[in-house]
């Protein structure tokens, strides 16, 4: 049985008391939601944190999907498998229930959750990349007040983020287009691995022809946020295997992944423009109703 | 003579559950052990819990190759909770430093000079709880002077490598031993005819065996409690062969064998990593005799991975001669065999290669020669594991592929091709090129059934269609032949003991039994396939049968379970010792029955009268009456009991077809096994329930080895796969619903003419699962590609940029 070191242990009543307790500890404190993440670091000691603060009761405050108006907000404490079963989140962005039938496996999807798999910042991580594909926005909060920023914003790097000491993020905002749809497509060794690679699309249709779209993508290196020039070749053009193909290229150009025993780094790039081609591919059948 | 059966794939109902039927004898029923196991109260080595037990924890290398400066363990001393920390240095000093390994070398306890793999032992804490123990273990400071570490087995021998072995004396080199078989002169001469002759072919193709590693679900451990007025150790243990290890412990550590007791209590699957003794059960020993109470060893998930007995590790070189018209004349390879840092191979003694030696397959040749050299690498030790059959995984790998590269060479149906070759019924006893006797077998049925059920005409046309529109299918064969049930005592021994088995069956007087056997299950079954043997035997029914193993003071002497061998070597003892028992029943019957025992005959559970089918006893009336009071015929002792230890005469010769089905996305490069057809001839079936769970697990483990599985090392020899997120099992979302069936060719030196079942499965599924991969990218041009076939690897092959895995 692998064994963490030695740590302190503390179950928060409220989300201000989870934050008064992460200030008070500073940066030797780590939230511990699903812990699906950070208890297997604990065990191999690559993570040693001297406190653990404990959400998991704070359900109430944080664990929902609500969609208000032209957004969705979905609660950090929201479970991977609540993700995955939401008819009413795979109705307004399918994206969520693509990416989460190939994540990990039942067992950490009933305990895993969106703000972890966030905060955790894998750069193989898929959450990230749907959130970027689909443009959300985080809410993190201290005990001076909220603040919004962008995915791009808030992440800052590999298992780096926005989130600061006595910070936690609380709530994903996604917003709701009219004519819009999306797609995630993943290559894995086996169910449940992380991602050889990943990419996620989502696009805006205006009438034949794409008014926005972007590409989330995973495991391809970093700073793969919202890939510009992607968002720059979709708009205004007309959806053909031709325009995907070249959008397809051009994150093949911005993919920068290492070799692993995951793959090596010209077929992850490969990847990275196949699986760009058939996201947008299907995002564009969901969104025009062809699929 | 061999019967051919329809398939046992038909899906049980409420009104006919074929599982659970109550035979009297062989049949379908559902295991005995099962009801404790599903209801989560199996009893592992964890489970152990003895009053004042402490708890070791084992200090591992961060390097690959390093001399050891220093050693501190002050710091670790002083945590309020640790009893003990001893070093390398500290157990020099009762020279027990090291210890002999199960292939005559020698295996550091824990390191003292200096570390030769990535987390080697090099010290060990006892504290009074798992947790203190592992905590002080970072208080322990270790200065290391780092060494160049010998990492690509192919650059071993190379002049100017490392030297590893520098504790042999006299070493200069990373040479462990030099094997052959066969008759190379021989083989030469066929080779160069088959190189000139106008209608002759030779082929040849590097083929690599990867380093796996079973992965069993419960690691390693023991509790050793060593009491301290008699003397007496109780070591509760993990171990796949507790007498072996008993008498390995009595011969190096000098404790009496009497005052040694072994038990393995459940174990959580074995496939072979649980042959080896390894450091920590030594380390554990050592700190009981010290402390004086019970220490308890669990390695954990990673330690398990990176240290344990891994499997494989084969570059192999495979030629085949042969004609044009697809007749196979000769087989020849060579190899060479990683065994990482100490020969920690279990192997027969005159077997270093396991039994490689089958690399002939199922066919009939002119001559095969073999030539391998095994050599000392920075890596962790084992060798033999993971479900192999002493290396003839490695052996049917090598020749199935070899079969295919030829059927693409000569662009010739790969089924055809083995259809032409096979060995034919009426040659068996065949004596292999490389001297291996072959005790039954019927090939050509085996295979057209396999091909019948996979409709694999039809499923040649389906390929053809789709490469029309640039899908990519692919079918795969592969046609094994084993040999397990080791074995006969003339040639076979590890470390000197005989590979005889044991048995003793005693009959209680209301009819109830109990048969004790020297081997130990891992999972196989062996409380009820035992008990199904005595009960065809005798008659008494499996479920009023006891079935004790697993403890040396408990149960007689033999050599454990791996290899396939519990029924092919165990499983005739027990045949043997119930006949023995029936024999004495036989002349109480005929004191019983007032007739002669000539004139008894037997018939499931009863004594009758030849003729006279009114007089009759059953063999519970006759336990009772050999128990009893009255007189029994003359010069009879009382009791009905028996014990006998069995030498096999041969080894069995299990064999099968195999056909796999896949499909290979062009665009991502993933595999869908998508159907897998096995037909296994296993000789007699005692449980073809327990036999098809058999092949179930093999297959699994195939589609492991063949798509996922490696461990990797990264070039300074750190390990790469030491955790189940980077060393890939399979689940079963990968593998397709298995189509099982069988052929019965029974085996005509065993008793009951049953062959071992329990790695058919895992030796002959790899091939048949690359061979479809390499059929499915056919249009690429591709004749080989090395496994793990992962995305990755199968998508380089596509570019004809297909590197080998180490």
């Amino acid at each position: 049985m692998q064994v963490p070191a030695p740590f302190e242990y503390e179950r928060a009543t409220s989300v201000d008391h989870a934050i008064a307790l992460m200030e008070r500890l500073g940066s030797e404190a780590r939230i511990v939601a699903g812990g699906h993440s950070l208890l297997p670091m604990m065990k191999l000691r690559l993570a040693t944190p001297e406190y653990l603060i404990d959400i998991n009761d704070l359900s109430a405050e944080l664990e929902y999907i609500r969609i208000e108006g032209d957004e969705v907000r979905i609660g950090a404490l929201t479970r991977h498998r609540q993700l995955l079963e939401s008819d009413e989140l795979a109705a307004v962005l399918p994206i969520f229930r693509d990416a989460e039938k190939v994540i990990a496996d039942p067992i950490v999807r009933n305990r895993g959750t969106l703000g972890g798999s966030l905060c955790q910042a894998d750069p193989s991580e898929d959450l990230s990349a749907v959130c970027d594909a689909v443009g959300a926005s985080c809410v993190i909060r201290s005990t001076t007040g909220e603040r919004v920023v962008s995915m791009h914003d808030f992440h800052r790097g590999p298992y780096e983020t926005a989130v600061g000491d006595g910070e936690m993020l609380t709530e994903v905002r996604v917003p709701i287009r009219p004519n819009s749809s999306s797609a995630y497509h993943k290559v894995e060794r086996r169910a449940g691995d992380w991602a050889v690679a990943s990419a996620g699309a989502a696009v805006t249709m205006d009438g034949d022809v794409i008014a926005d779209g972007r590409v989330g993508l995973c495991a391809v290196g970093p700073n793969l946020t919202n890939v510009e020039p992607i968002s720059a070749a979709l708009r205004g053009q007309a959806p053909s295997e031709e325009l995907y193909a070249r959008v397809g290229q051009i994150a093949a150009d911005n993919a920068s992944p290492s070799a692993d025993t995951r793959g090596t780094a010209a077929y992850k790039t490969h990847l990275a423009k196949e699986l760009t081609i058939r996201s947008l591919r299907k995002a564009v059948a969901r969104a025009t109703g062809q699929d | 003579m061999t019967v051919v059966e329809e398939s046992t794939n038909a899906v049980p109902t409420p009104d006919n559950n074929l599982n659970d039927q109550k035979p009297a004898g062989f049949g379908r029923m559902l295991r005995k052990e099962d009801p404790r196991f599903v209801r989560g109260m199996g009893q592992y080595c964890d489970d152990v819990e003895l009053p004042g037990m402490l708890h070791l924890a084992i200090l591992r290398s961060p390097y690959a190759h390093a001399r050891i400066v220093s050693i501190d363990k002050t710091a670790a001393e002083a945590h309020p909770k640790v009893k003990a920390v001893i070093t390398g240095e500290d157990l020099a000093a009762s020279n027990l430093a090291w210890m002999p390994t199960l292939s005559n070398d020698v295996q550091a306890v824990l390191a003292t000079d200096k570390v030769r793999f990535q987390h080697q032992e090099v010290a060990f804490v006892v504290a009074e709880d798992r947790y203190s123990a592992r905590d002080a273990l970072e208080l322990i400071d270790v200065e290391y002077d780092p060494l160049p570490a010998v990492i690509d087995v192919r650059k071993a021998l190379a002049p100017d490598a490392p030297i590893i072995r520098d504790d042999l004396d006299g070493k200069t080199n990373n040479h462990c031993f030099e094997w052959e078989a066969g008759d190379k002169a021989a083989t030469d001469a066929v080779f160069a005819d088959a190189d000139a002759a106008e209608d002759g072919i030779v082929v040849t193709e590097d083929i690599v065996y990867p380093r796996v590693h079973p992965a069993p679900m419960e690691t390693c451990g023991c509790v050793a409690d060593v009491e301290r007025v008699s003397g007496k150790l109780t070591l509760w243990c993990t171990t796949q062969a507790p007498h072996a290890h008993r008498t390995v412990y009595a011969l190096v550590a000098g404790l009496p064998e009497h005052k040694i007791r072994i038990i393995a209590p459940d174990i959580g699957g074995g496939f072979g990593n649980k042959v080896p003794i390894y450091p920590g059960y030594v380390c554990a020993i050592v700190a009981s005799l010290v402390i004086g109470k019970p220490v308890k060893w669990m390695e954990d998930r990673t330690e398990n991975l990176v240290s344990t007995g891994f499997a494989r590790d084969y570059v192999m070189r495979g030629e085949i001669a042969a004609t044009r018209d697809g007749k196979i004349r000769a087989i020849r390879t060579e190899v060479l065999a990683d065994h990482g840092a100490f020969n920690g191979t279990a192997a027969p003694v005159k077997y270093p290669a396991g039994f490689f030696g089958v690399f002939t397959g199922s066919y009939d040749l002119e001559a095969a020669y073999a030539h391998m050299d095994a050599v000392y690498t920075n890596k962790a030790p084992g060798g033999v594991a993971y479900a192999c059959s002493f290396r003839i995984t490695e052996a049917v790998y090598l020749v199935e592929r070899m079969v295919d590269v030829l059927a693409h060479d000569l662009d010739m149906d790969p089924a055809e091709l083995r259809l032409k070759n096979f060995i034919q019924p009426d040659q068996f006893p065949y004596e292999s090129k490389t001297g291996w006797i072959y005790d039954s077998g019927d090939y050509e049925p085996a295979m057209r059934k396999a091909m019948a059920m996979a409709g694999y005409d039809e499923l040649r046309r389906e390929q053809a269609e789709k490469r029309e529109r640039g899908e990519l299918m692919g079918i795969g064969i592969s046609f094994f032949t084993e040999a397990v049930g080791a074995g006969p005592r003339k040639d076979m021994d590890i470390l000197g003991l005989g590979m005889a088995d044991g048995c003793e069956l005693r009959v209680h007087p209301t009819g109830k039994a109990v048969v004790r056997l020297s081997v130990k299950t891992q999972g196989q079954g062996h409380e009820t396939t035992f008990a199904q043997i005595i009960a065809e035997e005798i008659g008494i029914p499996p479920e009023d049968i006891d079935v004790v193993h697993g403890d040396t003071d408990n149960t007689p002497f033999g050599l454990g379970t791996y290899g396939s061998r519990s029924t092919p070597v165990s499983g005739a003892a027990a045949a043997l010792v119930a006949r023995k028992v029936r024999d004495k029943a036989q002349i109480i019957a005929s004191g019983m029955l007032e007739a002669s025992v000539a004139d008894i005959e037997y018939e499931a559970g009863a004594f009758r009268v030849k003729g006279d089918p009114e007089k009759s006893v059953t063999i519970q009336d006759i336990a009772m009456k050999a128990h009893g009071a009255g007189d029994l015929p003359d010069g009879l002792e009382g009791g009905l009991e028996a014990q006998i230890c069995y030498n096999p005469e041969n080894l069995t010769y299990p064999f099968g077809a195999y056909i796999c089905v896949v499909d290979i996305d062009p665009g991502t490069a993933e595999v869908t096994v998508r159907r897998f057809i096995a037909v296994d001839d296993c000789g007699t079936q005692i449980n073809p329930m327990i036999i098809e769970g058999q092949v179930h697990g093999g297959l699994a483990d195939g589609v492991g080895m063949a798509l996922m599985e490696m461990i990797a090392f990264d070039e300074d020899g750190n390990c790469v796969s030491g955790t189940l997120m980077d060393y890939l099992i399979p689940t079963a979302m990968e593998v397709p619903d298995w189509e099982t069936g069988h052929t019965v060719t029974p085996s005509p030196h065993h008793p009951i003419g049953a062959k071992g079942i329990g790695e058919s499965a895992t030796v002959g599924s790899p091939p048949a699962i690359v061979n479809a991969v390499i059929d499915a990218l056919k249009p690429y041009g591709v004749r080989h590609a090395d496994m793990p076939l992962t995305p990755s690897r199968v998508w380089e092959t596509m570019q004809g940029n297909h590197t080998p895995p180490i």
